[in-house]
């Protein structure tokens, strides 16, 4: 409690978020450039520790809890806001930008979150949150898709919430720390954290959803929900081995899909789950090296992937098409799009002189360090298979490939101004690492930059290229997609409800049927006992009357008179 | 579209430059090789130390991947309206 400046950052930036709607023009651009630099402040003005506590219930919950681990993440989210925000600026809805800015406010939240329960309430504000960025896309298609991003999530967080109450019950502790799978509890938020992650098997909300999104709005979405689970992973669950057999699942997952994919955009968000593969292995691996990495990974990441983003936004801006079918030549109307482009394919791809090398090759080196054969061998084929998915794929069938007769111009200047920011990061971390490695978890005792590893990555990265382009004829886009888990639940339940129901109705006509021919029949017996000619409806003479009455008085005093 | 002259392409475009970058690219890609001899590689197993080990593989690992998509392509592609019906 020594400094007066003890605002939780993360509150702030949700905060400032719902204020943007009652600003006007400048005003609002003004704030939301501000905000993000106002709150970087903030994440950097943090003590080590809980700022404070709050009672709840039984339980003392630490809201605000700060260490390297967390001011690394958190500083990256605001960073991240602020290039979305000027990015988005002047394109996207209102809505877009309130909600991005919460959305990455809940991503805060969770990196300073010090227990179980204020973690779990950020990560639910991200899961809406986020839902409405999507959906400020305002298209029929976004909103479907924000409807199934939005069950998965919820599902997942269930999931969670189950896991953080089991873990309580069993331990009597909320505090956010290290932990083994070994109970179910643990188990179960490992499985909510994965969901986020984009692990299998429900990868395919990823690419599912933030395609979906508008230019601006899958910038911000590329960067928090996954980043945040690959936090959280890193605290919780360092060195759980399962973890480098799902993150190498990961690896190569993104890299087959993104092979056959047609939509750019989709193709990058492959990509993103191809990345977080590598970083969740370095988690599983667990040496401090490891960790490092995928902190260091989990950084330049957003960087480059929100780099790629921004220029596949930007020809989706200036085009309106997003399919590689439709696309290509770009490069000649707008240079400043493709070289941005390349350098953040570049920077994906590990080259050496980007981001990506110094930071994903800690990762590799982690593996051969504990000589794990195998892991390092499927690392280094996925090194090669980014540049061939991603590093190649999306900046030759955008801007070069067959000339698709687009001449659209580069983008409006604040985005311009957004992507060369993050080219400019992508190569300035990349020559100097220094500043990044300064503020990871672990003291960082790693070169980069030998000459043998300069050489062994370029062979690798080339030779993949050498690869690419003697196998064109066989990438040929076509217009298709590539069925994934999410067929499921987008058909198959729905063909078996509907099923159901049909067979249902089938059932209840038939019931129907049946009843009425019952109904049908007890009407029969009653219309021949009471109709026009049944014996019952038949009129009867006066006469008659009087006998009737006299044999029931009759009988009557006979049965009176025995009973006596 | 019509048929365009060489002079009305993109410099970067013209078949001579494609055929140019190219030949560099191939000369480049020797040069990397070579250079194995020059540097001293601290190999973690062995086989990542042997002469032009992260060429060939990056090489014949990409190769398999693309494969690998290819045939699973064969069962899983779909369409892209697909889901739209």
């Amino acid at each position: 409690m020594t400094s007066s400046l003890l605002l939780p950052p993360g509150l702030v930036l949700v905060l400032g978020g719902l204020l943007l709607p009652t600003l006007r023009d400048a005003w609002r651009s003004a704030f939301a450039l501000l905000l993000p630099v106002v709150v970087l402040a903030l994440v950097w003005t943090l003590p080590d520790g809980a700022a404070f506590t709050v009672r709840f219930l039984d339980y003392t919950l630490e809201p605000v809890k700060a260490d390297a681990l967390s001011r690394l993440f958190a500083t990256i989210f605001t960073i991240m806001a602020f290039a979305g925000a000027l990015f988005a600026l002047r394109q996207a809805r209102v809505l877009e930008l309130a909600a991005a800015f919460a959305y990455a406010g809940g991503a805060i939240g969770v990196a300073f979150a010090g227990d179980l329960l204020s973690l779990f309430v950020f990560w639910e504000l991200m899961a809406i949150c986020s839902t409405l960025v999507l959906w400020a896309a305002g298209t029929e298609s976004s909103y479907k898709a924000a409807m199934r991003y939005l069950m998965v999530h919820l599902l997942g967080g269930v999931v969670l919430m189950t896991g953080i109450v089991i873990h309580i019950v069993e331990t009597g502790s909320i505090v956010f720390t290290a932990m083994k799978p070994e109970t179910v509890g643990t188990w179960m938020i490992l499985a909510g954290f994965l969901v986020n992650a984009g692990a299998p098997p429900l990868s395919a909300w990823l690419p599912d959803a933030y395609p979906e999104a508008s230019p601006s709005g899958m910038v911000f979405l590329s960067a928090f929900t996954t980043k945040t689970a690959v936090y959280v992973l890193l605290r919780g669950f360092p060195g759980a081995e399962i973890l480098v057999f799902v993150g190498l699942y990961m690896v190569f997952y993104g890299i087959i899909y993104a092979l056959l994919e047609n939509d750019m955009r989709r193709i990058l968000a492959y990509s993103i789950i191809n990345q977080v593969g590598f970083m969740v292995t370095g988690i599983g691996i667990g040496t401090e090296l490891a960790l490092n990495g995928a902190a260091a990974h989990a950084f330049t990441h957003i960087i480059y992937k929100a780099l790629l983003l921004m220029s596949a936004g930007s020809v989706l801006y200036q085009t309106g098409k997003r399919k590689c079918t439709d696309l290509g030549g770009l490069f000649q109307s707008m240079p400043l799009t493709a070289v941005c482009g390349i350098i953040g394919a570049l920077s994906i791809s590990s080259f050496p002189l980007t981001s990506g090398f110094i930071s994903k090759s800690m990762i590799n080196d982690a593996a051969g360090h504990e000589h794990m054969i195998w892991a390092w061998l499927l690392l280094t084929a996925a090194s090669a298979g980014v540049f061939l998915h991603a590093g190649i794929k999306f900046p030759w069938f955008v801007f070069f490939q067959k000339d698709s007769g687009l001449r659209p111009a580069d983008p409006p200047r604040n985005m311009r101004y957004a992507m060369v920011l993050f080219a400019f990061l992508c190569i300035g971390l990349g020559v100097y690492p220094d500043p990044l490695y300064a503020i990871l978890p672990f003291p960082v005792d790693y070169v980069p930059y030998t000459a043998s590893h300069v050489v062994q990555m370029l062979q690798l990265l080339l030779f993949s290229g050498l690869a690419f382009f003697l196998l064109l004829p066989a990438m040929k886009r076509t217009l298709t997609i590539t069925l994934d888990v999410d067929w499921f639940y987008r058909k198959f339940f729905a063909w078996l409800a509907v099923d159901l129901v049909e067979s249902a109705l089938k059932a209840y006509a038939a019931a129907t049927r049946q009843l009425l021919a019952m109904v049908d029949g007890i009407l029969g017996v009653v219309r021949t006992l009471h109709g026009p000619q049944g014996p019952l409806a038949r009129t009867s003479a006066a006469g008659g009357m009087v006998i009737w009455v006299v044999l029931f008085l009759g009988a009557y005093l006979a049965v009176y008179l025995t009973w006596q | 579209m019509h048929a365009r002259t060489e002079k009305e392409l993109h410099w970067l475009v013209r078949p001579a430059t494609i055929r140019l970058l190219w030949r560099y690219g191939f000369a480049i890609l020797a040069v990397l090789v070579l250079l194995d001899f020059a540097i001293s590689p601290h190999p973690y197993f062995g086989i990542d130390g042997s002469f032009g080990f992260f060429a060939w593989y990056g090489l014949a690992t990409c190769a398999a991947m693309v494969i690998v998509a290819k045939g699973l392509g064969l069962f899983l592609k779909r369409k892209d309206t697909y889901y739209d019906e």
